[in-house]
């Protein structure tokens, strides 16, 4: 597996803003993932695939700051110089969480704050920050409810009245209102229906073009990975198995794993 | 019942320690208010010991009471304002048995001054101590409920959430709803949970003169503000800070500048407002103040008339 992929438009932008180098987590004898390696750049949208239990979100938690890879490091490029993420205090990590890079989870519920209004929940991030002008912090909360769909006159309904749906696009305006160059999403359609699925796929699309956010997104669903990234890493037991631009290994798989996963969707 | 006090060192043995506790607990409790001194508005943690009270009845502040008393020092206890309320009662007592307390009614008077939910009317002084029963010592307690993480949160300065609190008051009711225990920035660092006082006593923390302890038996946790000391309400630039209001004068002593309880006097629902610092409203009318409803009260026996205050 020696696939070399040339990263999209490095004219623009030499350097990549994540670098990871033999990520690895265990649980005690078991591994979660092991030896994980890839370059992101800015605007790239890369998709980790794989069968449940394969390490994606394991490797994920460890990309995104939340828990530490036992080996290898992690490079985040925010400013100037390339930052080791685990090297650096945990303070300074707390706020890049919160400003440089956004999590969204599979789950609403770990994203968001059920008790608390979509406007509150929107403009948590902004008072993070700093934002002490009420007026202002509800103006930019309003423009992106808008964003994602949301109606305006339910920015004091808490998420626990919105639908799934709803929710996870709640989620994503919460993360996206900082405006971070990084975004990390766990199965963001995972539990929806198809229609629902659809539209917040067609949501993301836009958002990350117009935005140009990097972005690395954990699924099992290949069909999300067809719609949303330009490149794919195929995980198995931990592994990195295959990666390369996502229609290459989709329609191309060389790994008999890989052929395995492709061969395996339901066509209608 | 009467015990015989002794200070330490003394050759009689007393039944109990001066001021209850032994010697060694104050002196750890001592420690903790030097650290909590040290670090204006930052949580300290002590031993808190069992008292002879149930603890969310003011064993935080009777054990910081019990460690900075002495002989020569005069002590007044409210709750609600009121000196003569069961709590404040039975906690004067409590002095008055075991450390030979002086004890007084009259603010001015005071070196110590226990409170439950108020700060008194007459100004502090530079040399008082105020002694502050704490329920709840972490103000983040009901928006984050992991102690390892308010921790972190305190550590770095991390208050986005705390703001988001206010926001949803003024989302939800137009404006900052919080009227109790309405948090505080101290001295430009820590957000300080400032007991259960009203919103009205918060201004009075600023720059005071005194010093003011804050012990939360329950939750174990001491904390302080030095003299002097900077304390800044919570708000937003476009929704500023307020305090409460009322359209009427104390119904007592035409008091307008103090903190009003409103009391409901009839089936009818027709109430009165009066001052909730019983010892203010008692100043002002021995000093001749008449509110509206004074001669009523008078007359059927809630105050004392106007020849026994004279």
């Amino acid at each position: 597996m020696t696939l070399h992929v040339s990263p999209p438009d490095t004219a623009l932008e030499p350097a990549p803003l994540l670098s990871a180098a033999g990520v690895s987590r265990f649980y005690g004898e078991r591994i979660g993932c092991e030896g994980v390696s890839f370059d992101l750049w800015p605007g790239e949208v890369l998709g980790i695939v794989g069968e449940s239990g394969s390490g994606k979100s394991t490797l994920l938690r460890c990309l995104a700051g939340i828990d530490r890879p036992d080996e290898g490091e992690v490079l985040f490029r925010g400013g100037a110089e390339p930052l080791d993420i685990y090297s650096v205090p945990e303070q300074e990590r707390r706020r890049l969480m919160r400003t440089a890079w956004g999590i969204v989870h599979q789950n609403p519920r770990d994203g968001l704050r059920m008790d608390v209004s979509a406007g509150g929940n929107v403009g948590e991030r902004l008072m993070d920050r700093g934002d002490r002008h009420y007026g202002q912090i509800r103006e930019r909360a309003l423009d992106w409810l808008s964003r994602v769909e949301i109606a305006g006159a339910r920015i004091d309904d808490r998420p626990r009245q919105f639908s799934g749906g709803m929710q996870q696009r709640l989620q994503i305006a919460r993360v996206l209102v900082s405006e971070p160059r990084l975004v990390f999403m766990d199965e963001p359609t995972g539990g929806l229906d198809v229609s629902v699925q659809a539209r917040l796929l067609d949501l993301l699309r836009v958002l990350v073009r117009d935005l140009g956010l990097a972005a690395i997104i954990v699924t099992h669903d290949l069909a999300v990975a067809r719609l949303l990234t330009d490149r794919l890493m195929v995980m198995k037991d931990g592994h990195v198995v295959e990666q390369g631009l996502t229609d290459q290994v989709l329609d191309d798989p060389h790994h008999a794993y890989t052929q395995l996963l492709t061969s395996a969707v339901l066509t209608v | 019942m009467t015990v015989h006090q002794t200070l330490p060192g003394d050759e009689t043995s007393p039944a109990y320690n001066y001021a209850y506790l032994d010697e060694q607990t104050k002196r750890m409790i001592r420690r903790a208010l030097l650290k909590a001194v040290a670090v204006p508005g930052y949580q300290v943690p002590f031993g808190s010991r069992e008292m002879p009270l149930a603890r969310g009845w003011g064993t935080g502040g009777i054990q910081v009471t019990a460690a900075i008393i002495g002989p020569q020092d005069t002590l007044k206890v409210i709750d609600q304002g009121a000196d003569d309320t069961t709590n404040a009662v039975s906690i004067r007592r409590f002095f008055e048995k075991t450390a030979d307390a002086r004890t007084t009614e009259a603010t001015e008077q005071a070196t110590i001054i226990q409170t439950r939910h108020r700060i008194p009317e007459a100004p502090l002084q530079a040399g008082q101590i105020m002694v502050y029963q704490v329920p709840q010592p972490e103000p983040l307690r009901k928006l984050e409920p992991r102690e390892a993480e308010t921790r972190k949160m305190h550590a770095w300065a991390e208050y986005g959430l705390m703001q988001v609190k206010l926001y949803e008051n003024i989302a939800r009711f137009g404006e900052v709803t919080t009227t109790y225990d309405y948090p505080v920035m101290v001295n430009g660092r820590y957000i300080m949970a400032p007991s259960p006082i009203p919103k009205f006593d918060n201004p009075k923390m600023h720059m005071s003169p005194a010093l003011q302890l804050f012990g939360a038996g329950r939750e174990k946790r001491i904390y302080a503000l030095p003299p002097h000391t900077s304390v800044r309400s919570l708000d937003f630039e476009d929704h500023p800070f307020r305090i409460q209001s009322w359209n009427e004068p104390c119904a007592l002593c035409a008091a307008t500048d103090s903190y009003l309880d409103e009391v409901v006097i009839d089936d009818q629902g027709s109430r009165m407002f009066v001052c909730s610092d019983s010892h203010h409203c008692e100043t002002r009318r021995a000093a001749g103040h008449r509110g509206a409803m004074l001669g009523d009260a008078a007359a059927s026996g809630l105050v004392a008339s106007e020849e026994s205050t004279s």
